[in-house]
């Protein structure tokens, strides 16, 4: 039987690591989707209309999943943490519950349009289901941030008892929800989920060239960088067909891989830039959480990164007040990460706190966040280099290291909200309440356990189902659109992905 | 912050007083619009568990898809009513939520399980044609939508009764009762959305089912008039008014299904549905949570905070209907296996 406090805690952190990946997966896919939306509307290539398609079959999935998960982070809130709802609930549940008015019901309706009523609205509506959905999913982030983000830096409040329990009441709501983190975090959030989707989409579409450019090249123009711009002249001769089909999703990938790697070039510098704000914003707002990250357990003037840093006796992986480290350090960055260019600046060490977030999860979490930000600024800019050169499509090695790197973006994202929870640590709320005593007061170890068991097997299973029916997505390859104009706008004859008859659309 | 946005929110948060000047109190007017999100969303998602528990009794793979057809664009949007009315028994009375949703710990967790299988299970189904296959996501599809209805049921027969186990023989009928619910609500769903074979079924099912909610309500309602504690607020007018107004609505629906007026039948399962809530939520008020006799104005948030909800709702439900006719006007009309 596992304490309740424990398993309540490893419960919320297995549910919210799982559910993360399907609002990513959403929120990175959004401006993709608008984009080909609109592109389908605007141009008569059918391509953009099987872009659209083919991805808003995988957003849609996610989408699902997203919220089965999501519903079940809400209800652990009560369940589990029972004693920080009664404690927060008057800052923390109100941006929950403008969540679902102003984010949830606006995705979740304009969803059904978008992936059942192709042929039932017209093509402004359509347009405006696309982008609905989109601003749903970032309305949606918002309003989770502004609530993580007050447990973060909480501002706006004052504390107060009610029938002899702490609480906190809501003074000022503008200071509250607009704490100092919250820019921070929504930007860098934001930013992560679009470069995540972009390193899948250019993963995915790295396989696929890399797979139909495979042995020698049969095909000239396979070869070439202009299969993406140059429009496609239709063979009249019928025998070609096969030929023109496997052209066509040559083309479609090709157009994939462009698209995601300009906004991989984008967004991985743009992250790695703020991301260095953001670390100074985190020494300034929560000097516990900076030392951790950089395992800085003495106050120091010029304090030193440790780019590695290993206790040499292992009980000081759990121990705070550890002093042996066996560490390769750069001196005096530290001070210049944390305070924007002063070597000399002095940095708090955990020695000034009461109570320290387990060191090593913070510290190594943080090095595999960054180490994948450098990683995808390489990787952009290898990708660019060779795009430049004329050969975007013939490096193997490069279409090889964009497949591996497909998962990486979620890779990164999760490590960086280990680094913001568990660096948070001891507290659920900083410098006001302690996680410990957030859990639910007459919550057994029987129960927790029970429930955490069941999670991780149904977690398993969903994760399996989850990667299952998206592999199956990708492989299937992009949907056939019906070629001759049948995107124009004034014809909307296509058929529903699964469904084969078009249909007359005869009440709208 | 910056300057202007600071502003802006400064002044949405002066507006908050002109929700003060209502003629109800605030936790008054919270209690009305939980409840109002829950039936809403035992309304809507209703008739996609009761379209789910028909699933089960056609075979006709056809049919079967048909049905899955008929709510695929709605029934997202419709769970998201049980997310609002979570989040706002959170925000409006955060020791409530606490309490109660910590209290029926286990229940809670069968709920979501059940609501997993529910959600998932038609995306899975339809990745693949094969038999067994089908047949398992089929199974979890029917086994979602028949237990959180009736794992809802028992919690909110627990929540009104104060009961602190997982579940009491009465809050059973209560779980039964919203199955049945459901099942009148996706037959009258589907006898719109459909013809033939599957529509006469929906209609009989809808009938068959309302036979079962009745007797269910009313035994209910015995067993609550067993219990002294309850006795006194169901021997009330309001409360009387409302199992009335069962009977009565209950009757049109049967009226309106035997004679094809799909639509009607459709709405008057909404309207018992609404009857239920209501009847729960004014047995309860006052008090919101009989285990410890809470009451909804020691529960609810401070005014201020109270005040910042109302308005956000008050801007946003409005919003949120004007989506939810945007997508039912969408998908009108009848339904083929192939979708809309």
């Amino acid at each position: 039987m596992v304490d309740p406090v424990i398993a309540s805690r490893l419960q919320f952190a297995l549910t919210t690591i799982v559910h993360i990946i399907f609002p990513v997966m959403s929120m990175g896919l959004a401006p993709f989707l608008i984009y080909f939306t609109w592109k389908s509307i605007r141009s008569s290539d059918p391509l953009w209309e099987r872009q659209r398609r083919f991805w808003t079959h995988i957003f849609a999935i996610s989408f699902v999943v997203g919220t089965v998960t999501g519903l079940v982070l809400e209800f652990e809130f009560g369940t589990n943490f029972a004693a920080f709802s009664t404690f927060a609930g008057e800052l923390f549940g109100g941006p929950l519950a403008v969540e679902g008015m102003m984010a949830f019901f606006l995705e979740a309706t304009f969803l059904g349009v978008f992936v059942f009523g192709r042929e039932k609205v017209g093509d402004a509506l359509y347009m405006v289901s696309a982008v609905a959905v989109g601003l749903g999913t970032w309305l949606s982030a918002v309003w989770v941030l502004v609530a993580n983000s007050w447990m973060q830096t909480p501002r706006g409040y004052e504390l107060a008892r009610e029938s002899g329990q702490p609480v906190v009441t809501l003074v000022d709501p503008v200071a509250a929800y607009l704490n100092p983190r919250f820019p921070w975090m929504f930007v860098h959030m934001q930013s992560a989920a679009v470069l995540s989707v972009a390193l899948f989409m250019a993963g995915v579409a790295a396989y696929f060239v890399y797979r139909s450019s495979g042995g020698e090249r049969e095909n000239g123009t396979d070869g070439d960088d202009t299969g993406a711009d140059a429009s496609v002249t239709a063979p009249a001769d019928a025998n070609a067909a096969a030929d023109t089909a496997a052209d066509d999703d040559a083309r479609f990938w090709r157009t994939t891989l462009k698209i995601a790697l300009v906004v991989l070039l984008l967004t991985a510098p743009f992250q790695v830039v703020h991301g260095d704000s953001y670390g100074r914003h985190v020494a300034e707002t929560q000097p516990q959480k900076f030392a951790a990250m950089e395992a800085l357990y003495e106050t120091e003037g010029p304090a030193a990164l440790h780019l590695i840093a290993i206790p040499t006796d292992p009980s000081a992986f759990t121990d705070p007040r550890a002093e042996n480290l066996w560490t390769v350090d750069i001196p005096a960055m530290a001070s210049v990460l944390a305070s924007g260019g002063d070597p000399s600046h002095t940095v708090q060490g955990l020695d000034e706190f009461e109570g320290s977030p387990p060191v090593a999860i913070v510290f190594w979490a943080f090095r595999a966040m960054v180490l994948l930000g450098f990683w995808f600024v390489g990787l952009a800019a290898w990708a660019a280099y060779r795009w430049r050169r004329g050969d975007l499509f013939a490096d193997r090695h490069l279409h090889r290291a964009l497949m591996a790197s497909a998962p990486l973006g979620f890779v990164a994202v999760e490590t960086g909200w280990i680094v913001t929870e568990v660096g948070r640590q001891p507290w659920v709320v900083q410098g006001l309440l302690r996680t410990e005593d957030g859990v639910s007061p007459g919550l057994t170890g029987a129960e927790a356990t029970l429930t955490l068991a069941g999670f991780a097997l149904v977690y398993a299973a969903l994760l399996g189902g989850y990667g299952y029916v998206v592999r199956r997505l990708i492989l299937a390859g992009p949907p056939d659109v019906e070629s001759a104009g049948s995107t124009s706008s004034a014809s909307p004859t296509d058929p529903n992905a699964e469904s084969a008859a078009p249909k007359v659309t005869g009440d709208d | 912050m910056t300057e202007p946005a600071g502003q802006a929110l400064a002044a949405v948060a002066a507006l908050g007083p002109l929700a003060g000047s209502l003629p109800v109190d605030l936790p008054t007017l919270w209690v009305v619009v939980v409840f109002a999100f829950l039936g809403t969303f035992l309304f809507l998602d209703g008739f996609d568990f009761g379209a789910g528990a028909l699933f089960a009794l056609r075979r006709d793979e056809a049919e079967r898809e048909r049905i899955l057809a008929a709510i695929g664009p709605f029934w997202d949007g419709n769970e998201v009513w049980l997310v609002v009315f979570g989040g706002g028994l959170f925000a409006a009375f955060p020791p409530l939520y606490a309490a109660l949703f910590s209290r029926h710990y286990l229940l809670l967790f069968a709920v979501l399980g059940a609501l997993i299988c529910r959600g998932l299970a038609p995306e899975f189904y339809e990745q693949r044609e094969d038999d067994a296959w089908r047949r398992w996501w089929g199974r979890a599809f029917v086994v979602g939508s028949v237990a959180t209805p009736f794992l809802l049921g028992i919690f909110v027969g627990n929540w009104l009764l104060g009961t602190t186990v997982t579940a009491a023989p009465e809050t059973v009928l209560v779980g039964l009762a919203l199955v049945a619910l459901t099942v009148v609500t996706g037959g009258a769903f589907l006898a719109l959305k459909t013809d033939g074979a599957l529509a006469a079924a929906a209609r009989t099912w809808g009938l068959r089912a309302l036979a079962a909610f009745l007797p269910l309500t009313v035994a209910v309602l015995l067993a609550l008039a067993a219990r002294p504690t309850v006795r006194d607020a169901l021997f009330a007018p309001f409360p009387l008014a409302l199992v009335a107004a069962t009977v009565a609505v209950g009757g049109g629906y049967a009226l309106a299904i035997r004679r094809g007026r799909d639509l009607i039948a459709f709405l008057a399962a909404g309207g018992l549905t609404y009857a239920l809530v209501a009847l729960v939520a004014a047995l309860l008020y006052p008090t919101l949570d009989p285990a410890t006799g809470l009451t909804a104005a020691e529960a609810a948030i401070s005014p201020l905070a109270l005040r910042l909800l109302t308005l956000s709702a008050a801007l946003l439900v409005p919003l949120v209907c004007a989506y939810f006719a945007i997508l039912y006007s969408t998908f009108s009309g009848p339904v083929e296996a192939e979708g809309y």
